[in-house]
């Protein structure tokens, strides 16, 4: 019973804010565009630590740093965006993600430690924040309750996840979102009807981008810290999984793909970590051992990205006809 | 085909939980083994003092007081180094303490190399540590910029060789079936556990285990394309589609590597260290030797079987248009289906070769994935000449780089090349001038 409160907890918490707000992100990239950004990790890193480096390595304010981290974001979507934006979809997934290690690599160097903190990261930035925070101690309904800050950061967050919701919704009823969508399903037909595909298609990048920035203010905002590891390749990969469990080019895709990965992600650990734990564990140990339970939930997602994709590649709330993922 | 598709998937799984299974009694020995002998019986900080000032007879130095204190300026213990040089101070527990050399006591013409260095700090964590004071004047082996230049090209080309075993395969399988298989990395894992697992596991000679997992990949490659990429090709999945189930595959395969081998590095049984050889002004191991020979051997055969043999042409006829040559009496599917049994068996080589110059590890695939493409793309993606070219440069690249940048922002370095490439040139280096988008 533990398992499942925790995974619920785990399910609304903040890990399922990031990979939403991350996955919204990919939604407007992916699922309405069509373009395959594999390095939203990259776009988060750029948020987070533009943030962190304002504020704690060059003592500027706050909210300085939020637009340092926005203005950064924007910078790395046209840096990715002119070179590869003209090319075919794979040249883009294939740069993305070598630029979001780019920018781990760059990071996460001792060589810029003075500006970066190297591998332990940034710290002491969050203190703004923290003044801002209504709640003094543990908040919640039953008993669902979060620590103070842990309350804060998920108030915001999911304030945030609904504000974008609402843009992305209008947004894609707009005749601008009616273009990206043509723009999916035939790049030439669209560009025969005098559209400037490629403007398009780096708006589409910069407001993806944007939007998977805030993702990356609240990795860096909910641990109080930046870590390079936060921004592994492996992030991006698992955001497509939520985009692609909740459905794709649909508004509260992300949203629903997120909460339950997180709770399903969550209750398997659970439930192999318990299964494993003690003396006479559930498990046979010949079988698991207690270090080999928490690796059982990631070989299950690899496995149920690739059944999704296969079986059910509009997800669940998805609409087949709307996602045509084989016009390539 | 559905059930085919399952059929796969529940074999593959059954078939690596099955190794799995048996691996870790057998794992599980040795690793007990090292911990017990490492298990401290109690915690001190040690070191040696050794005058290096005449380079290639260093000396030991005697009679030295070595003082450590705690955190809190408490001194915890003092020690003479003795005949060997060697002085050992037990501390209480884990902390941090400071070791200070008392400089009056070296004996006369020895001196600390910087005069300034004699508090170190010690980190003192659940094992015993040790502490390093240089004696006698700065006089290393300083290779000039030229020396270095070629030790690194060298490396730099061996990385390449391997590096283009890997690009090969990854380029014949999109060449041919327009697929961008973010699971190459880890088929090159498997080569390099298959080879760990027979070698150290089962107990084989290393060559006997190389050759079987280079076998055993190739046979996953044709298991992968019969049981489960035709059967998607067949239903109409689109490349796009593919390419995620790829990304799922890799974290599938990743993770369940690391279920079965853990999260540390291995080495393999035999070949681990080796005296250098010194060919003219270059000084490189013989296995490094022996690998990039095998390397050379088997890139040229595949090269010249793609350029000479029957079922060679109708590969490159495939890759250049999959209608036209299937119109033309090609058997395709006999074809991918050939492409990917050559590809796996390559990228799986790649990945014993890699263990054998580096260490093998669950991700050791995923983390050259990238180096990879960075390769293909270079050359020019679907291109089988260019994938070659493409890696030995961004082999040597990286090696070479190491020059002006700092070693940990090598693999940026070849990264950035990767999206220059794309600004300038997006059909690589060897690709036909072609509309690419």
């Amino acid at each position: 019973m533990d398992v499942i409160e925790s995974a619920l907890r785990q399910g609304l918490g903040a890990d399922a804010i990031i990979f939403a707000l991350a996955a919204i992100g990919l939604n407007v990239h992916f699922g309405y565009t069509g373009l395959l950004n594999f390095g939203q990790a990259g776009f988060m890193a750029m948020a987070g630590y533009g943030l962190a480096a304002t504020v704690s390595t060059f003592g500027l304010p706050f909210f300085v740093g939020i637009l340092v981290g926005l203005g950064a974001t924007v910078v790395f979507a046209l840096l990715l965006g002119v070179p590869t934006l003209r090319l075919r979809a794979d040249y883009l997934a294939i740069v993305t993600i070598a630029a979001a290690e780019i920018v781990r690599l760059t990071v996460g160097s001792v060589t810029l430690k003075d500006w970066f903190g190297g591998r332990d990261g940034l710290q002491a930035f969050t203190g703004t924040f923290r003044d801002l925070n209504p709640f003094s101690e543990r908040t919640g309904f039953g008993w669902l309750t979060y620590r103070a800050y842990d309350a804060w950061v998920i108030l915001v967050g999911w304030g945030l996840v609904v504000l974008r919701c609402l843009i992305v919704w209008a947004l894609m009823r707009s005749p601008w979102g009616r273009v990206l969508k043509s723009i999916r399903e035939d790049e030439d037909a669209v560009r025969s009807l005098g559209k400037n595909v490629y403007g398009y298609k780096m708006q589409s990048l910069i407001i993806g981008g944007l939007i998977g920035s805030l993702a990356g203010f609240m990795t860096a905002l909910r641990q109080a810290a930046t870590n390079p590891d936060d921004y592994f390749t492996e992030v991006t990969f698992f955001a497509y999984t939520v985009l692609i469990l909740g459905g794709a080019a649909r508004v509260l895709g992300p949203v629903v793909g997120s909460i339950l990965f997180w709770f399903l992600i969550n209750l398997l650990g659970g439930f192999f970590t318990w299964a494993t734990r003690g003396d006479d564990p559930l498990m046979p140990t010949w079988l698991m051992t207690s270090n080999q339970a928490s690796l059982v939930r990631f070989i299950i997602m690899g496995l149920a990205l690739m059944l999704l994709m296969i079986y059910r590649p509009q997800g669940i709330l998805g609409d087949r006809k709307e996602l045509a993922l084989d016009a390539r | 085909m559905r059930v085919r598709i399952s059929a796969f998937l529940a074999l593959l799984m059954g078939v690596l939980f099955v190794a799995g299974t048996a691996l870790p009694a057998s794992a599980a020995a040795p690793s007990q083994a090292t911990s017990m002998a490492s298990a401290p019986d109690e915690l001190a900080i040690r070191g040696t003092l050794i005058d290096t000032t005449d380079r290639d007879n260093p000396e030991p130095v005697e009679g030295v007081t070595v003082t450590v204190t705690d955190s809190d300026d408490n001194e915890v213990g003092t020690a003479t180094s003795d005949a060997e040089g060697v002085f050992s101070v037990p501390v209480p527990g884990n902390g941090k303490y400071v070791v200070e050399i008392d400089t009056d006591t070296l004996p006369d013409g020895t001196f600390l190399r910087n005069t300034e260095d004699v508090n170190k700090e010690v980190n003192v964590l659940g094992f015993s540590s040790t502490v390093q004071f240089q004696i006698g004047p700065d006089n290393r082996d300083t290779t000039s910029t030229a020396e270095r230049a070629v030790e690194l090209f060298t490396s730099g080309l061996l990385f390449g060789l391997i590096l283009a075993l890997a690009s090969l395969g990854l380029s014949l399988i999109f060449g041919t079936t327009g697929l961008t298989n973010f699971a190459h990395g880890e088929l090159v894992t498997f080569g390099a556990l298959a080879a760990y697992a027979m070698n150290v596991n089962g107990g084989l000679p290393l060559v006997l285990a190389a050759l079987l997992a280079v076998l055993l990949s190739a046979l996953f490659g044709w298991l992968q394309d019969t049981g489960f990429w035709r059967p998607l090709r067949n239903r109409g999945t689109g490349v796009i589609a593919m390419m995620i189930v790829t990304i799922g595959m890799s974290i599938f395969l990743r993770y369940l590597y690391q279920y079965i081998f853990g999260g540390d590095t291995h080495t393999y049984s035999s070949y681990v260290t080796q005296s250098s050889l010194t060919i003219g002004p270059i000084s490189v191991f013989p296995k490094d030797l022996v690998s990039a020979a095998i390397a050379v051997v088997v890139l040229v055969l595949v090269s010249l079987a793609l350029a000479k043999t029957r079922i060679g042409k109708a590969t490159r006829a495939v890759s250049d248009n999959t209608a036209l040559s299937a119109s033309t009496g090609i058997d395709v599917d006999r074809v991918i289906s050939v492409v990917w049994i050559v590809g796996t068996g390559l990228a799986g080589l790649a990945g014993v070769l890699l263990g054998l110059s580096q260490q093998v590890e669950f991700q050791m695939g995923f983390k050259i994935l990238l180096l990879v493409f960075a390769a293909v793309v270079l050359g020019g993606l679907g291109t089988i000449w260019g994938a070659m070219l493409g890696s030995v440069i961004v082999g040597i690249l990286i090696e070479m780089s190491t020059l002006f940048i700092p070693a940990e922002l090598k693999y940026v370095g070849a990264l950035v090349v990767l999206i220059a490439v794309l600004l300038f040139r997006p059909q690589g280096i060897l690709g036909r001038a072609q509309r690419v988008g």
